[in-house]
């Protein structure tokens, strides 16, 4: 196939902040901003950022649970932001979800089976023996053993949890899985098994992961490439090892920096990045990361900086370090908005 | 609480007759012959309890059921649809704010006293606390990650409801549907107390309480036998949807 | 304070054999099982493990904080000061909290009291353990605020704990900690709940001021890097027992305890190549529930032989200042 496998562009979502009977401006808090991405055929997209910079927002956008406010995301060439319900159902098998909490995202009431052939069931109707056995080899697609198929997730333990929740999204065979901190809430030595788990799937069977995560040693560990976000934009965009090899961005650089290393013989010598992460609600003009940034001039506070194609193929948006030659034509701004169920 | 269905249903296999007048056998008091003495008319005051305990449960059950499921269509509905959500949700803060005594005898002088119509003008005030409690699960279930996990894996929107939505209301409104038979019981009771409820020829505990107050000092158990039922009543009813909160809910039956 | 001293008064907080148990309504669960530590003066003890392994039990325990009807502290000491903490009165213990032992814990919100300005908390813990006049407790508010670096601390006295944001509420926790003056002050996970660099920033400000004020540290993190970055002697803890103890370039350079080593092999490094497959621990951690028979870690370990099993492994010198609960510590730090 050519061209990637998912295409998004200029992604946004605006949330209305607060909303009076009598409307006069209300404010929007601005959770994505423009974003543009793309992912290819079995390869690892991780996004990384802090609480409040868009990178979950950008994963329920993807799947639709949420509308954009502007925007395109495209499969294989299909736009699904525009789609209506019922051809965005064929659509969602391609793509699946992980979640965070593998406690929560797992209804308590049903077993693991249950919860793990649900979504194949709500394409084509199965048999019992059918359901059995397309249970049994999702559980040990995901390294559990068939027995548990009767267990009820309070009976299993956190590691086991997000293996389900694994199984769940591996069970209608898509090309892409979107994981939203799927390994933040384990434990050290659960997260190392469950990323085996991810690193398995993706050689043995090409699956694409749009990988959300704050921790910068995981996100090292399997991206391909990685996008950086700061209050709701990409800041940079590169190949991975190219990005902590060096990182352009003066936030990026912050980020890196600021992550605990286990090396006790190493010595630290930057002082952490000032000051706090903004609210979206009022971000900071120009730049939104100038208020904290080491490099800012006076430019950052004005013109919000464009993301520049550097020599390496990474995009970085910064005035100081990726000072834009030749302002690039910006790509036309998707219309087709669409709204269901709001 | 099963003890007292069973006997309820059981009661004309061992009851006497809770209607049969008899002149000569007024105001008795306790015998072997009738348990609890007989009342103003010479009836059978155990039987005519034991028969009261019918109509006070059917009562009490069919307001809570027809209040239950009202509430929880439309607690469900208002959950997921804000446009609904705003309209009905201040039909139903009105209704709330109608007393289910006033609105009952308005609805049986419209239409004449019958057990049917005294279920219905039970059930409508009740129902707005219900849908508020169905309404406030649905909205806190929603937006709980099985549910989006549910919708990724390209469920449509009923059969969420349907799967992952419906049970977890369940508990609470076992709770709720055990509190609104409690009080459908009692109001039920002061209905017939004031002679709007149960048509007098029925034996229900309000009637005999009615009929009975101006005798209580010459035969006390004929008020206090439907009395205490119906006090013994109310509180298992309530004990009964504790107990069924814990055997739905999942988590109350791991900690056990 | 890099060398392991022995020296009786240097020792701040001992726990001896300490034993905890939850008591459920069919099970007991062994929550410490036999823990036994020293805190030295102005040191940084870090205290690792994941879920469960029992390090925050061990605070609660030695703080006396555990809740009353479930648990239980069925042996042991804990001696502060050569003072048997166990052996005081409640009301003892009260003093003994906040003046001279602080807390601080992984989200601020629970241990702020929401209705009161941040100025006014931290005044009042003041005046209890001082009995200093109010406008010297409002004074000294306002300097312990300038002290974890707040920004503007006239005006921040008067905010309330939601008007602020979560690493300035982690800072403002952490002033109302130091406000007394303790001599050891427990942190527990004081930055899981925190941005990375608001960790980095909390991270220095707790290292800055435990250098300033002398006060002991005991820091309970599930991170082995946040150790690595604040800590100078180590304890490792695994189902409800001490594995490993020692200082942090010797944990990290020999670690003799397989857990210890699966530990920091089973993190990502990059150093160790990108995108492949990284040591796991194999199996899950036992249930505290049963009676364990041997080492607790056996099933799981790649060393495990027949002693192992049949065995309980204490914890023993494995070189000077260095302690495993291991039968084959040399093997380990060999291999």
């Amino acid at each position: 196939m050519n061209g990637p496998l998912l295409k998004v562009e200029n992604l946004t979502k605006h949330y209305p902040f607060g909303s009076g009977l009598f409307k006069k401006a209300i404010p929007v808090i601005r959770a994505v901003e423009d974003v543009s991405f793309t992912v290819d055929a079995g390869e690892t997209l991780c996004i990384v950022g802090e609480s409040g910079c868009g990178k979950s927002t950008v994963a329920r956008l993807l799947m639709r649970l949420i509308e954009p406010t502007a925007g395109r995301v495209l499969i294989d060439g299909t736009d699904i932001a525009g789609l209506k319900k019922d051809a965005l159902h064929a659509w969602r098998r391609r793509m699946q979800m992980v979640f965070q909490d593998p406690y929560s995202s797992l209804n308590p009431r049903l077993t693991a089976g249950q919860i793990i052939t649900e979504p194949v069931e709500n394409y084509e109707s199965l048999s019992r023996k059918q359901r059995q056995a397309l249970a049994a080899d999702l559980l040990r697609k995901v390294g559990m053993s068939p027995e548990m198929i009767h267990r009820l997730p309070s009976e299993l333990s956190g590691g086991q949890r997000q293996r389900l929740g694994i199984a769940r999204a591996l069970a209608l065979q898509p090309s892409l899985i979107i994981a939203d901190e799927a390994v933040s809430a384990l434990d050290v030595s659960v997260q190392a098994q469950i990323l085996n788990l991810l690193l398995d799937l993706q050689q043995q069977m090409g699956i694409a992961f749009v990988f959300i995560s704050h921790d910068l040693g995981v996100v090292e560990h399997i991206a391909h490439r990685v996008a950086v976000m700061y209050l709701g934009r990409i800041v940079e965009l590169a190949p991975s090892q190219a990005l902590f090899a060096k990182p352009v961005h003066p936030y990026t650089e912050a980020l890196i920096a600021a992550a605990p290393v286990p090396d006790p013989t190493r010595v630290r010598l930057e002082a952490p990045v000032e000051g706090e992460v903004p609210s979206p609600i009022n971000p900071p003009s120009g730049c939104a990361f100038h208020p904290r940034c080491p490099l800012a001039v006076e430019r950052c506070r004005v013109e919000a900086p464009p993301l520049v194609p550097m020599a390496d193929g990474r995009v970085v948006a910064c005035h100081v370090r990726a000072p834009a030659t030749v302002i690039p034509p910006k790509p036309p701004v998707a219309a087709n908005v669409s709204f269901i169920g709001t | 609480m099963g003890l007292l269905i069973i006997l309820a249903l059981a009661a004309p296999l061992y009851a006497g007759d809770p209607v049969n007048i008899d002149p000569f056998k007024r105001l008795q008091p306790s015998s072997a012959e009738m348990w609890f003495g007989s009342d103003n008319l010479g009836r059978d005051v155990f039987a005519r309890t034991i028969f009261g305990a019918r109509i006070s449960l059917v009562v009490g059950m069919l307001s809570a059921a027809s209040a239950a499921l009202a509430g929880l269509l439309i607690g469900v509905i208002a959950g997921y649809s804000r446009s609904f959500d705003n309209v009905v949700m201040r039909v139903m803060d009105g209704l709330m704010s109608i007393p289910t005594i006033l609105l009952a005898i308005a609805l049986i002088s419209l239409t004449g006293p019958g057990i049917g119509i005294l279920i219905v003008a039970i059930a409508i005030p009740e129902t707005p606390a219900v849908a508020r409690l169905v309404r406030s699960v649905v909205l806190g279930v929603r937006e709980r990650p099985y549910v989006e996990a549910a919708l990724c894996g390209g469920a449509s929107l009923p059969k969420v409801l349907w799967r992952h939505i419906l049970p977890s209301t369940i508990p609470a409104l076992m709770v709720q549907g055990a509190t609104v038979c409690a009080s459908a019981i009692l109001t039920e009771a002061g209905l017939s107390f004031l002679g709007v409820g149960v048509p007098p020829e029925i034996p229900s505990w309000g009637n005999m309480i009615a009929s009975s107050r101006l005798y209580l000092a010459i035969a006390p158990m004929t008020i206090f036998a439907p009395g205490i039922c119906l006090a013994i009543t109310v509180l298992a009813v309530n004990l009964l949807g504790d107990g069924l909160r814990d055997v739905f809910d999942p988590r109350a039956k791991r900690r056990r | 304070m890099q060398m392991h001293q022995t020296a009786r008064n240097d020792v701040l907080l001992e726990l001896r054999d300490l034993e905890t148990r939850f008591y459920g309504e069919e099970s007991v669960t062994r929550a410490l099982d036999g823990i036994s530590f020293q805190v030295m003066k102005g040191e940084t003890l870090g205290v690792v493990g994941e879920s469960g392994c029992g390090k925050s039990v061990t605070a609660l325990s030695i703080l006396r904080l555990l809740p009353k009807v479930s648990a239980r502290i069925v042996g042991g000491e804990v001696r502060f000061h050569g003072c048997n903490l166990l052996e005081l009165s409640d009301r003892e213990m009260r003093k003994i909290r906040g003046d001279q032992i602080a807390m601080i814990f992984q989200e601020p919100m629970t241990s702020l009291n929401p209705v009161y300005t941040i100025g006014h908390q931290i005044a009042e813990a003041v005046q209890i353990h001082t009995k200093a006049s109010r406008s010297v407790a409002k004074a000294k508010a306002e300097e312990m605020l300038r002290l974890v670096r707040i920004a503007d601390p006239e005006r921040r006295v008067s905010n309330y704990p939601h008007e602020m944001s979560g690493g300035m509420r982690q800072r403002a926790m952490i002033a109302m900690a130091l406000a007394c003056s303790p001599e050891l002050l427990i942190a527990d996970e004081p930055t899981t709940a925190l941005d990375v660099t608001i960790q980095a920033q909390i991270l220095r400000l707790i290292v800055d001021l435990k250098e300033r004020t002398g006060t002991a540290v005991m820091f309970i993190t599930h991170d082995l890097g946040v150790v690595a970055e604040t800590c100078q002697r180590v304890i490792v803890m695994y189902a409800g027992r001490i594995v490993e103890q020692a200082t942090i370039n010797d944990l990290f350079a020999s670690p003799a305890h397989p857990y210890t080593q699966g530990l920091m092999r089973s993190m990502p490094d990059p150093r160790r190549g990108r995108q492949r497959r990284l040591p796991e621990i194999p199996g899950i951690v036992p249930s505290l529930r049963d009676p364990i028979v041997g080492c607790s870690f056996a099933p799981r370990c790649p060393f495990a032989i027949d002693i192992c099993r049949e065995k309980t492994p204490v914890l023993r010198d494995v070189r000077a200042g260095h302690t495993a609960a291991c039968w084959r510590a040399e093997e380990v730090m060999g291999a």
